[in-house]
């Protein structure tokens, strides 16, 4: 058994991407993520790696994204208005597929909104955020112990589909403590990237080998000298107005991560095999979710939660199933209703769909839930 | 005649041994109007390059948008061109991951104090080792000729149709105000000059800014009747003076000069360098703590 | 090995750099391309490719197949 140890969730984030192999972050204070730079801060040179407080929001993704380039796995952490700072980069390091890992530790928006206050509000900014057709691939913890996995899952996510990876935290978990046990790190799976060893004459740094999910990448600065840009560029990886071409990346773009539903998509069920409603939720709300279920059941009332682990792409496969077997599916979520738009979305008719948001810095509570379950319309 | 390049690109030799060994030639010629003074920077990097003996693979262009930043994919080194504004810190986080890269930035006037500006000043006052190079056209040049924070008050813009109102920046200054540890000016003119600027710039430990006078005939010309590409070059050679002559001149005198040369030049640690010291120190104590 | 000056017209944009700034009048634009003038003297000296912005000019060793001063692409 490994040693348990109290830790915030921040920490924990810090913490499983150092397991992960991360040596590189760049950030800008920000309520609630500070933690993350202030243990980067302190925790990387002890491993090595390097943490640097950037100038501004922008500068910090696209520090993250050069470091990457240069071979060496890197994070940036923020919050609300960071996050929407950060939208325009992260095109960029999806398009010239560069991975990296991106924290958001949610608050209450629009704009400054309140800043200590928890809310799950930036859901649809993971998706849609930036501007442009592009893939996502966005993990959202709910427990601190869950924290420590699944950043290193978010960064294995990265290294093995060449893509940005967005940790959409909340206030809740971000500065929640808790005990956790630590893995034995022998353990724990860490995918590293699949670089060129060598360099290799007239390679196309775009171009993608038998049987291998993305291209190669090369670190810059090991002999393999090539061009990368933002610009809709070929397998040369120099910019091009071939229609054909533009149509081609972007298909790729998105089949490398929609071809892959089964290896990045997880979610949680619980007590869902009787259930005849169905809380769903994700991130913070789960824990009032899961006292919320006991106390129904306790009442007699036979409720499961279906939590999506990978919020994006959206479990439809999972959820569709779950909700042929249910009456009801009660949506709960820190925001005036985003996630719900997918889940009406996939449910379509197969059960009633019910929505439950909070967007005034409270959290949503199990009496709250408890009242909506009993709810008969 | 062989030279040796090493590698990756097919190359048909029908240009100079410098444009041989470090352009990409099945790029070229660039996508810049005729008379650009763009394509005489660029070479001026690559002289400076070579005569530094520097290796084509632990080099790396970072360019951000605009005219300038078309510089590096026609450059046979690692190359990245990013996003508007943003080379500076594309390239802080690659010379932080790996700090034996030598790193030069290609960047315009626009890019670099416009949407760039916090970017420049807060690199120079962190003294990151990067060499950044500035094709400083006065204009918006891509988007068609929009006045930038470098086009002079009173001169055309297609958004300044009356003329311009706002002052403009001198960068190699604003670099050096905000504790750029190397600061120079050259002209596209002024090629020996510019180069060996370059040269020493690549060579500073420390944050280095060489910000060079371009012509844009196309868009600044035009619009403010300036005349050719070849009357652009000769009011550069006729209208600078060095650092030593300004020196003895009066502002009055200064009025409309190009000063050239090399303006700052100062050695505090490189933020890298320091960075890895800081490691060092750490993995020290803790051995003497075990 | 004796030196020559060598244009590359397909990358001549004819902006008239080089034969502005050549010391000897030796160069001209015709059809918006550089060509050596009749009756000139080049002396070498290379300031044409310095500020050519297109790489289109330059001075480099004549490799025995020709004995011209200038060699068009």
């Amino acid at each position: 058994m490994g040693k348990v140890v109290l830790m915030q969730g921040n920490e924990a984030c810090v913490e499983g991407a150092l397991v992960a192999g991360m040596r590189l972050f760049a950030g800008y204070p920000i309520t609630p993520s500070t933690e993350i730079a202030e243990i980067s801060a302190v925790r990387l040179p002890q491993e090595g790696g390097k943490f640097i407080q950037m100038e501004d929001e922008i500068a910090s993704m696209a520090c993250a994204i050069g470091g990457s380039v240069a071979g060496v796995k890197s994070m940036t952490a923020t919050s609300g208005p960071g996050f929407s700072l950060k939208q325009e980069n992260l095109g960029y390091a999806a398009l010239a597929e560069i991975p990296l890992v991106v924290v958001d530790v949610q608050r209450m928006g629009p704009s400054t909104g309140m800043p200590t206050s928890p809310s799950q509000g930036d859901m649809m900014m993971a998706r849609w955020g930036t501007h442009g057709d592009h893939p996502v691939i966005a993990l959202c913890p709910s427990s601190v112990k869950e924290t420590y996995d699944l950043i290193i899952r978010a960064f294995n996510l990265s290294e093995r589909y060449r893509t940005p990876v967005l940790f959409m935290m909340d206030e809740i978990i971000g500065h929640l403590r808790e005990g956790m046990e630590l893995p034995e790190l022998e353990e724990v799976e860490v995918i590293d990237r699949k670089t060129v060893k060598y360099p290799e004459p007239k390679r196309l740094p775009y171009h993608i080998k038998k049987g291998k999910l993305v291209p190669e990448m090369a670190p810059f600065g090991m002999g393999q000298r090539y061009n990368m840009t933002g610009l809709i560029h070929d397998e040369s990886g120099f910019p091009t107005n071939s229609n054909e071409e533009a149509e081609k990346l972007i298909d790729r773009l998105m089949h490398k991560v929609s071809d892959n539903y089964a290896d990045i998509v997880k979610c949680e069920q619980v007590g869902m095999d009787d259930a005849d409603v169905a809380i769903f939720c994700y991130g913070g709300t789960m824990r009032a979710a899961s006292s919320a279920m006991d106390e129904a059941r306790k009442a007699g009332i036979k409720c499961g939660i279906f939590r999506p682990i990978t919020i994006w792409p959206f479990p439809e496969k999972e959820l569709l199933e779950a909700a042929k077997h249910v009456k009801r599916i009660i949506v709960a979520e820190h925001n005036y209703g985003q996630m719900v738009l997918e889940v009406e979305r996939v449910v379509k008719d197969a059960c009633r769909i019910d929505f439950l948001g909070r967007y005034n810095g409270t959290v949503i509570t199990p009496d709250d839930l408890l009242a909506k379950i009993r709810e008969e319309k | 005649m062989t030279v040796d390049t090493g590698d990756v690109s097919v190359k048909t030799k029908n240009m100079s041994n410098l444009i041989y060994k470090y352009m990409r030639p099945e790029h070229l010629p660039q996508i810049w109007c005729p008379g650009c003074g763009n394509g005489i920077i660029m070479r001026d990097i690559a002289q400076a390059i070579e005569n530094l003996g520097l290796s084509r693979n632990s080099t790396v262009i970072v360019s951000g948008i605009g005219c300038s930043a078309r510089a590096a994919g026609y450059m046979d080194f690692n190359t990245i061109h990013t996003t508007h504004g943003r080379a500076i810190a594309f390239a802080t986080g690659i010379k932080l991951a790996n700090p034996s890269l030598e790193v030069i930035v290609v960047t315009g006037d626009g890019d670099i104090s416009a949407i760039g500006g916090n970017h420049l000043i807060h690199a120079a006052r962190r003294n990151i080792g990067l060499t950044v190079v500035v094709m400083n056209n006065n204009i918006y040049g891509m988007t068609g000729g929009q006045y930038s924070p470098t086009t002079p008050t009173g001169a055309f813009g297609t958004t300044a149709p009356y003329g311009n109102l706002d002052r403009s920046f001198d960068i190699a200054g604003l670099a050096y105000g905000a504790g750029a540890s190397y600061a120079a000016r050259g002209s596209a003119y002024h090629v020996q000059q510019t180069t060996t600027l370059i040269q020493e710039g690549i060579k500073h430990r420390g944050f280095s800014i060489i910000d060079v006078a371009s012509i844009c005939p196309t868009y600044y010309g035009r619009k403010n009747k300036k005349g050719s590409a070849v009357d652009m070059l000769k009011w550069q050679r006729d209208n600078s003076v060095t650092v030593d002559q300004a020196a003895k001149m009066s502002q009055e005198e200064l009025k409309g000069k190009l000063v050239i040369g090399l303006l700052h030049q100062v050695n505090y640690p490189e933020f890298t360098y320091a960075y890895d010291q800081l490691i060092r120190r750490l993995f020290e104590e803790r051995e003497e703590n075990e | 090995m004796k030196k020559v000056l060598m244009i590359n017209q397909s990358w001549c944009k004819g902006c008239g750099i080089c034969a502005a700034f050549c010391p000897k009048g030796a160069l001209e634009i015709v059809d918006d391309k550089v060509q050596r003038k009749e009756g000139t003297e080049c002396i070498l000296c290379g300031q044409c490719e310095l500020r050519c912005p297109d790489y289109a000019i330059y001075i480099d060793e004549n490799e025995g197949d020709t004995d011209q001063w200038a060699k068009s692409y």
